[in-house]
Parts: C-alpha cells; sequence; structure tokens
C-alpha cells in the first residue's frame, strides 16, 4: 500500500503536468487560428492579407467556369442581407457545388476579390435536415 | 393518417412520463408492481414508436406528398430503397429515428436486467424514458414529422442525389444506433450512483452495453470515413470536421472506460474515474447528436437547423449537472479499495491509457468548439484546421499505439524487470527491425512521425503475436489439441482477452494505412486532353477515351447523363489499371420549364468516382468535364450550344410526354457529340498507398469487438465454474 | 376510408398501453424476488474472483509471472475467493432463517 503522501504527490505532479500542457494547448490554438467570417466581414476588414475562412451561400447565376479549371462566383452572408464577394478558385469543387449551398472556403481578400486556396472549399450536404421551405 | 401518426406521438409522450412516474413511485415505496409497471412503458414505448415509424414510412413509400417531410426530401423519381432512407434524412424524421432506436435499445436492456439491479432498474428506467419524454416533445411541441402542407404538391424535392448510395443507408442508423446506445450505460450509471450501488454485478452490465455502445459508434465511424472517401470527391476519409469529431470524442471516452473498468472489477480503483468515464462518453454523445443538427458550428453537415439548439443544450447542462453532482455526493462509494502498487504495471499502463485518451478527447473537443470559444474569449470567431489537429493527436496516438502493446504483456499488479525482459525482447526486435527496414528497404524513411509509427505498429503486432502464441503453447500442454484447434478453444475460453487483443491488432493495422496514406500520397488536380498523360507518384495515367450515356445509369440513383473517361493506368511501361470516373448529370425539378434538354441535366452533377484499391494502393480519380456555365444553375454543361439548339429544336407547343422523347433523343445525340468530340476535362488523380489496411484495420477491430462481446456459452461457463469451485472448496475444507 | 383506419389504430394502441401499463391499478399479488441484489452482486462478484484467477494463470503459462509471484497472487486470490463464498453462505443461512 503507498503512502497517501507519495499519492498525494503523485496527483499534484499529474496534475500540474495536464495543467501546463493544456496551457500550451490552447495558447497555440489561438496563435494557430484563421478567423472565421461572412462576405460582410471580410469586406469590411479589407485586403489585410491575413488568410480568413470564409462563409456564406453561392449566389445564383454567378458562377462561371473558366477553360483552366477556375471557377469565380460570388459568395453572399447567409443572413441574407444581399451583401456578396466575388471569389476565385481554382482546382475541382467538391460534387455538392452549386447555386445556393452554402459553403466554406479559406483564403484572402485581394483587390476586392477573395482569392481561394485550391482545395479549400468544403460544401455543407445538400438538403439535410433543411428549415421548412418559406 | 397524419392526425393519427401525431396523436400516437401524443400517447408515446404520455407513456413516457407515466413510466417515469410509476419507477420512481415503486422504487420510493418498494412497489414492485409499480417499478415492473414502469419496466413495461419502455416495452410500450417501443411498440408506439414503431407505429409512428411505421405510419411514416408508409407515406413515404406511397409517395404521399401532403408530408411536408416527404414533398421536402422525396420525389417519385427516388428509387424505393432510398425513398425509405429519404425518413431519416429529414431533421424531424430522423429525430423519430433516434428516438425509436432509443426505445429498442432501452427495451433490450430493460429485459437482460429483469431479474437482477433490482434498486438500480428503476432510476436507470426513468432516466432512459427521461430521454425519451425529451426527445417525444420535440417530436410533439417543435418539430412534427407528421406535418402537413396546405398545398399538396404532385413531386417531392427528391432525395438529394449526393445521398444516394448505400452508405447513406446505413451511415445514419449505424451512427444513431452508437449515439443512442450510449444512453444505457449513462441510465444505469446513474441510477448505481443514486441507490449507491456500485458493485461487481454493475460492472458486468454497464460494461457489456458500453462495449455494444462503442461498437454500434465504432461501426458509424468507419462507415462515414469510408463514405467520406469514396462519394464525397475530395479523396480524403477523415478532416477534422466537427461531426466527424463529435462521433470520435465518445468513442475515446468509452474505449477508456472499457479499459480502466477492469482495474474496478479486480482492485476496486479508478472507480470515480470510471463513474465520470461512462457519464462523460454518453453526455458526449448527446453533444455529437447536438452538434450535427443545431448549425452551431460550421461543417459539411451543419445547417440553420431551426430551433432545436436550445432544448439540446438545456439536456447537456441537466446531464452535466446532475453527473457532477452525483460523483461528488457519492464519492465515498466511489472510493479506491487499494491503490497503485508499482509504475509498472498493467494498472498503470491502464491509467496512462486513460490520460492519454482524455486528453486525445481534450484536443478535439478544444479544436472542434474553438469556434466559439474563441468568439466568447476574443469578440471574433476563429477556427482551427487540421494542421493543428494533426500536430496534438499525432503525438498522442503514437503513445496510444505504443500502450496497446505494452499493456498486453505487461502482468498486474507489478511487473518484475527478469519478466520485462522476456517479454519485451520479441516486440523490441520486431520494432528495431521495422526502424532498419524504414531506412533501407521500404522506402518511408523521409518522415520520422511514420517511421516512428511503423515501429510501434510493429511492436504491438509482434507483442500480441507472442501473446497468442505462447497461449496456444500453454493451451496445447493441458489439452494436447491441435493448434488451430487450441487457439480456437483458447479465444472462446477468454473472448475479451484475445477480443482486446485482436482489437488492438486492427489498431495498429489501420493506424498503418493512416500513416502511409497521409505521407505518402500523391495528388495532381489538371485538366487534360484526349490522349495526354500525367503522371501521379510512380504512376502514369492517360486520358484514352470520353465515355457519354444517357439515361442507363450504372448507379441506378435516377441520373439522366453520365459523361466519363477511360484512363489507362501505367507503372514503368506496365498495366496496372482501367479507372471510369463519371460525372452524374440529375433532373432539375420540375422539368418542363421550357428548357426541356438543359433541364434534364441541370441539376446536380455528382461525380463517381473511379477506385482502384489493393493492399498496396489505392488509384483514385474522379472528373469534371469542363465546359460552359449554364447561367441559371451554375453547372458547367459540356456542349452548352448543342443543349441550347435541342431545347429550340423542340416546341413547347408539343405535348409534354413527346417533348420528353424528343429530348432524350436529343441527349442522346449530344452524347454522342461528346464521344466524338471531347472538350478536355478537369481531373483529380490520387494515388495513395496502404489505404486499404485503414478498412481492413477498422474489420479486424469491430471483428475483435464482437468476439470480446459475445457472452461464452453456458455449458462452458458451468464448467469452468465447476471447476475452479472444486478447488477453491478444497480450501474451505483445508481452512 | 383511411380515416377510419387511422382512427381504429390509435384506438387501439391506446387499448394496448393502457391494459399493459395497469398493472398497479389491478389487483394482483406481488411476486417475491427469485435472487436479492447482494446475493447477485456476490455471484457476479464470484464470477469476476473466478475470471482474476484463471486471467493470472493465464499470465503465467504466457510468461508474464516468475514462479514465486505467481503464487504468491495465486493464493491471495483464491483467499478472497474463499471469502466471497464465505459471505455467499451466509447470506444462504440468512435468507433460509428468515420467516417466510
Amino acid at each position: 500500500m503507498t503512502h497517501p503522501r507519495k499519492r498525494h504527490v503523485r496527483l499534484v505532479v499529474s496534475l500540474t503536468l495536464a495543467v501546463l500542457l493544456a496551457s500550451g494547448l490552447i495558447y497555440t490554438s489561438f496563435a494557430a487560428s484563421d478567423p472565421a467570417l461572412t462576405p460582410s466581414q471580410v469586406l469590411a476588414r479589407g485586403g489585410d492579407g491575413g488568410n480568413v475562412q470564409l462563409t456564406g451561400t453561392v449566389v445564383t447565376r454567378t458562377i462561371t467556369n473558366h477553360a483552366d479549371g477556375v471557377v469565380d462566383f460570388r459568395l453572399a452572408d447567409r443572413a441574407g442581407n444581399g451583401v456578396s464577394v466575388p471569389v476565385i478558385y481554382s482546382g475541382s469543387v467538391p460534387s455538392a457545388f452549386a447555386p445556393g449551398r452554402e459553403l466554406i472556403v479559406s483564403g484572402r481578400l485581394h483587390d476586392g476579390a477573395f482569392d481561394a486556396q485550391p482545395g479549400s472549399m468544403i460544401t455543407k450536404c445538400p438538403s439535410k435536415y433543411a428549415a421548412a421551405p418559406a | 393518417m397524419a392526425f393519427a401518426g401525431h396523436l400516437v406521438m401524443v400517447v408515446a409522450l404520455a407513456v413516457c412520463l407515466y413510466g417515469i412516474g410509476a419507477a420512481l413511485y415503486g422504487a420510493r415505496r418498494g412497489r414492485r408492481d409499480w417499478v415492473d409497471s414502469g419496466r413495461r412503458s419502455v416495452y410500450c414505448l417501443a411498440v408506439v414508436l414503431t407505429l409512428a415509424m411505421v405510419i411514416l414510412e408508409v407515406a413515404f413509400v406511397r409517395n404521399d406528398f401532403s408530408y411536408t417531410a416527404v414533398a421536402m426530401t422525396s420525389s417519385t423519381t427516388t428509387p424505393l430503397l432510398y425513398r425509405v432512407a429519404a425518413m431519416w434524412s429529414s431533421q424531424e424524421g430522423s429525430l423519430l429515428l433516434w428516438v425509436w432506436l432509443l426505445s429498442i435499445w432501452s427495451s433490450a436492456a430493460i429485459f437482460l436486467t429483469r431479474n437482477r439491479l433490482r434498486d438500480v432498474v428503476p432510476y436507470a428506467t426513468s432516466v432512459l424514458l427521461g430521454f425519451g419524454a425529451f426527445f417525444t416533445t420535440l417530436l410533439v411541441f417543435l418539430d412534427s414529422p407528421f406535418g402537413q402542407l396546405s398545398q399538396v404538391p404532385a413531386e417531392g424535392a427528391g432525395l438529394d442525389p449526393l445521398l444516394r448510395n448505400p452508405s447513406m443507408l446505413i451511415h445514419p442508423p449505424m451512427l444513431y444506433s452508437g449515439y443512442t446506445f450510449f444512453s444505457i450505460p449513462f441510465a444505469f450509471a446513474v441510477g448505481a450512483l443514486i441507490v449507491r450501488r456500485i458493485d461487481a454485478d454493475w460492472i458486468r452490465v454497464t460494461r457489456r452495453f458500453a462495449l455494444a455502445s462503442w461498437l454500434f459508434l465504432g461501426i458509424g465511424i468507419l462507415l462515414g470515413a469510408r463514405w467520406s472517401y469514396y462519394e464525397l470527391g475530395w479523396g480524403g476519409y477523415w478532416g477534422w470536421d466537427p461531426v466527424e469529431n463529435a462521433a470520435l470524442m465518445p468513442w475515446l471516452i468509452s474505449t477508456a472506460f472499457l479499459h480502466s473498468v477492469m482495474i474496478q472489477e479486480k482492485r476496486g480503483m479508478l472507480k470515480i474515474w470510471n463513474a465520470s468515464l461512462v457519464l462523460g462518453a454518453s453526455t458526449l454523445a448527446i453533444v455529437g447528436t447536438f452538434l450535427v443538427r443545431s448549425g452551431v458550428l460550421d461543417s459539411i453537415h451543419a445547417f440553420t437547423g431551426g430551433g432545436l439548439g436550445g432544448p439540446f443544450v438545456g439536456l447537456i447542462a441537466v446531464m452535466v449537472a446532475g453527473s457532477v453532482y452525483l460523483v461528488v455526493t457519492r464519492r465515498d462509494v466511489l472510493r479506491s479499495e487499494h491503490s497503485l502498487d508499482s509504475l509498472v504495471s498493467r494498472e498503470a499502463v491502464f491509467l496512462l491509457n486513460n490520460i492519454v485518451l482524455v486528453g486525445l478527447c481534450f484536443v478535439i473537443f478544444w479544436g472542434t468548439f474553438f469556434p466559439l470559444i474563441s468568439q466568447a474569449v476574443t469578440g471574433t470567431t476563429a477556427h482551427v484546421g487540421p494542421p493543428w489537429f494533426d500536430r496534438y493527436t499525432v503525438p498522442l496516438a503514437l503513445v496510444l499505439v505504443l500502450l496497446s502493446g505494452i499493456g498486453p504483456i505487461i502482468a498486474w499488479r507489478r511487473a518484475t524487470l527478469a519478466n520485462a525482459r522476456r517479454n519485451l525482447a520479441l516486440p523490441l526486435v520486431a520494432a528495431g527491425a521495422m526502424a532498419v527496414a524504414a531506412y533501407t528497404v521500404v522506402p518511408i524513411g523521409s518522415s520520422v512521425p511514420t517511421v516512428i509509427l511503423f515501429c510501434c505498429a510493429m511492436f504491438v503486432l509482434a507483442s500480441i503475436g507472442q501473446e497468442f502464441w505462447r497461449g496456444t503453447r500453454a493451451r496445447r500442454a493441458i489439452s494436447s489439441e491441435a493448434p488451430p484447434l487450441a487457439l480456437f478453444s483458447m479465444v472462446r475460453r477468454n473472448r475479451r482477452r484475445y477480443g482486446g487483443y485482436i482489437v488492438h491488432t486492427g489498431i495498429a493495422i489501420l493506424f498503418i494505412g493512416v500513416a502511409a496514406s497521409s505521407t505518402f500520397q500523391h495528388e495532381k488536380e489538371l485538366s487534360l486532353q484526349v490522349g495526354q498523360s500525367a503522371r501521379v507518384g510512380a504512376y502514369t495515367m492517360r486520358y484514352v477515351k470520353p465515355t457519354a450515356r444517357v439515361v442507363d445509369d450504372p448507379s441506378h440513383t435516377g441520373a439522366t447523363l453520365s459523361l466519363g473517361a477511360v484512363l489507362r493506368v501505367t507503372r514503368g511501361g506496365h498495366y496496372v489499371a482501367t479507372l471510369r470516373p463519371a460525372a452524374d448529370y440529375y433532373p432539375t425539378q420540375p422539368i418542363f420549364g421550357g428548357q426541356v434538354v438543359a433541364d434534364l441535366i441541370s441539376g446536380d452533377a455528382v461525380q463517381q468516382v473511379a477506385l482502384k484499391s489493393s493492399l498496396r494502393r489505392d488509384l483514385w480519380a474522379a472528373i469534371k468535364p469542363l465546359g460552359t456555365t449554364l447561367p441559371a444553375t451554375g453547372v458547367a454543361v459540356p456542349e452548352e450550344a448543342l443543349v441550347a439548339r435541342a431545347d429550340a429544336s423542340i416546341l413547347t407547343s408539343t405535348p409534354q410526354l413527346k417533348q420528353l422523347q424528343y429530348a432524350y433523343e436529343e441527349l442522346a445525340a449530344i452524347a454522342d457529340a461528346y464521344r466524338r468530340n471531347p472538350p478536355p476535362a478537369g481531373f483529380t488523380l490520387i494515388s495513395s498507398p496502404l489505404v486499404m489496411w485503414i478498412w481492413l484495420g477498422g474489420l479486424i477491430v469491430l471483428l475483435g469487438g464482437l468476439i470480446a462481446i459475445w457472452p461464452p456459452p453456458a455449458a462452458l461457463r458451468g464448467r469452468i465454474r465447476a471447476r475452479y469451485f472444486a478447488r477453491v472448496a478444497q480450501e474451505l475444507g483445508r481452512a | 376510408m383511411t380515416a377510419a383506419l387511422a382512427a381504429l389504430l390509435v384506438v387501439a394502441l391506446v387499448i394496448f398501453v393502457g391494459w399493459a401499463l395497469s398493472g398497479p391499478f389491478r389487483a394482483r399479488t406481488r411476486e417475491r424476488p427469485q435472487q436479492s441484489d447482494e446475493r447477485r452482486a456476490l455471484e457476479s462478484a464470484k464470477e469476476a474472483k473466478y475470471s482474476e484467477i484463471r486471467d493470472n494463470e493465464t499470465d503465467y503459462r504466457t510468461g508474464k509471472l516468475s514462479d514465486a509471484d505467481f503464487r504468491a497472487l495465486d493464493r491471495q486470490l483464491r483467499a478472497e475467493a474463499v471469502e466471497i463464498l464465505r459471505a455467499i453462505d451466509e447470506l444462504e443461512a440468512l435468507s433460509e432463517a428468515a420467516p417466510r
């Protein structure tokens, strides 16, 4: 049977270690994170060069597929306030990419247009759990 | 009939409320008949909810579009099997599925414990019915699956083509089975803590249920990864997406529980750990359910899913508060009977295992909820990506794999150095051999984490192999059976231990696959003309010729037009495989908008990924035929000019059925044109080693779990019991 | 037609549920439990202890324990098993002595 004191010491040591590791984790998460913004927020921010995660809805009738595989389209606020930003995306898009779909894409704002990182687009699973039609 | 369905849900709610009252009253007053009535309420709930499910499914099968759920997710063009599955692709339908599964598992649990844990069962019943009441309240008052549309449409929206594949049939029910099953160990833990009875019987019962939850959830996670890899068109199987993490977290915590409960059973230690782990796993399962449907985090799954976030947060808060309260006020019952004898023992390894798994879960939790945390702390919503997750989970996973190799070969209570040397020799040699091979024969030396993982995995495989070998040899010493028979009967007599060893083997193999495929993957995205080739790793892929098919869709999911390519894959000049990726074009709803041909193909364009798997590597290809964008729908349709001309040639004055016939003829001509004169197409080409090891490893894990959970035949139990009883009785005689 | 069927279903369901759950309201004799919880707990503890003895033996045969360690642990575990068997015996004696 180990001394209660030894057990106490072990507990304190392991808790301290845990707290230290957790603090390290927490600190780096803030350092390594990208802000998640809507189109209106990213436009308001301006092109300060930082990498950003953009979430919005694809505006209908704005998708243009170019011959070299680049797609450009406009992404609007999910809140439906009409604000949208042009997005330039190269690379293959996920199957669910279509007008009216919500998606997430990473990149940076450059000259008023959003330069998206290839492969960073995530589309949301279509029509699952959608709210009742208006 | 829909109103009847609604009434049935009200009856379900009433049954839940009655059952809670009856069970608690019976427990308080010591009245068995009231407790039994409470138990019977669980069975009744299953019956009532089955009826509700049947009513709803019948509506789906019969294409009754007066139901909102049917109109929103199904259509006459959806094949029967997917119509049945469409029921749970809607929010309300999925909630009904959830609570129905809950009632079925609860009935099984209540039935299996009908003769035991008599003071715990009434409270467990109340907790389970409490969950039932929560969900049925949501279904009755907030989001009824039997809602009706005032204007019945002639055709429904149809199940999205992306969801029309076999994995989607199984994925939600399997995951839900996992999530709902967790409420059973939760209920029994709460009940046991309330009556202050955490004994061997409770351990036995709870462990079985926890193992079943673990198994179901594991299948769900594996299926999700497989679906992501095969269907979603990005060529990956894990993206640290919130919904993936939501299922992984309870799975990790229940893994910890399954290990550490062994220590409680043997030494009466870690009781607080175990109570917290089982309560935590179940709470995380509810959190996972909440995440998937609440829209609170941006992910591939989450939606603007109206209004259910609030009640779920309330439920989670109650579960957390209740759990903390119970553990704190019952800590006298949860006091350890012994303490750790030595830091070099199986107990110590299990304790470390607990810590690593909880740590892993914490990292994933933090990363998943980071947007909300950063919003609360700094005011901006920030997001951490896969690189951050990888940075912290990879080292922890390495430690975990290593522990899974050490655990089986170290003794309980106290391991001596001599024994350690004897048992660690072979595994260490194997790991060392792997390290040498990594820098000479096997080409993985460029990535140090991968080398470390491969060495750890070899360590595990060697140590488990050693265990099986020695165990078989020991058995043969007693029974002189032939080796295969000895192995079989050895496993049969000790399913938990050897089932567990098989799980560890599966995990090692799975991680080998993960490490190799994530580090050494080659991916190319480019557009190719017919005849052009691309170099992907060691393979050359050549675009041989285009394919085009009308209506005759190979995946039988209602696509109108399928455009694809034939790719010939060679390696060093030798033929390896032929890949046939395709893009399926679906019709829009409704069709007759004056542009019949365009409408027939400008719904969703879904990728049919071409996959050639082998043990050595996967070859993965997806195609996106480039073309002009149709302005209305944004879909890139090749031969747009031909489509427009075809549409112009069909007069709107023609009767609709004839229009459709002409449209199909035009489409056939367009397909022909595509075949004869194809434009360049965009390709995503991937060559990824050892991906199949992931699925194989996963299957082995599940096999091990099944072996562990399978109860030994009664006769066998009796024999073992009799033998030991006789031996122990000798002691009694002597004493 | 469907309305009649629907009504019939709901009524049948309510009757079924009512019948199934009305046990306590009807005069029924209370059944005597076959085995008390304490007895069950002891049985489970006994099974668990037998498992432990067996595991210990397997550990020894597969080379994780030295002879001395094995014998010491085996003796200890068997003694613990004997304790449990004694407790079960006491419980049985008590329940037999209890008035019926």
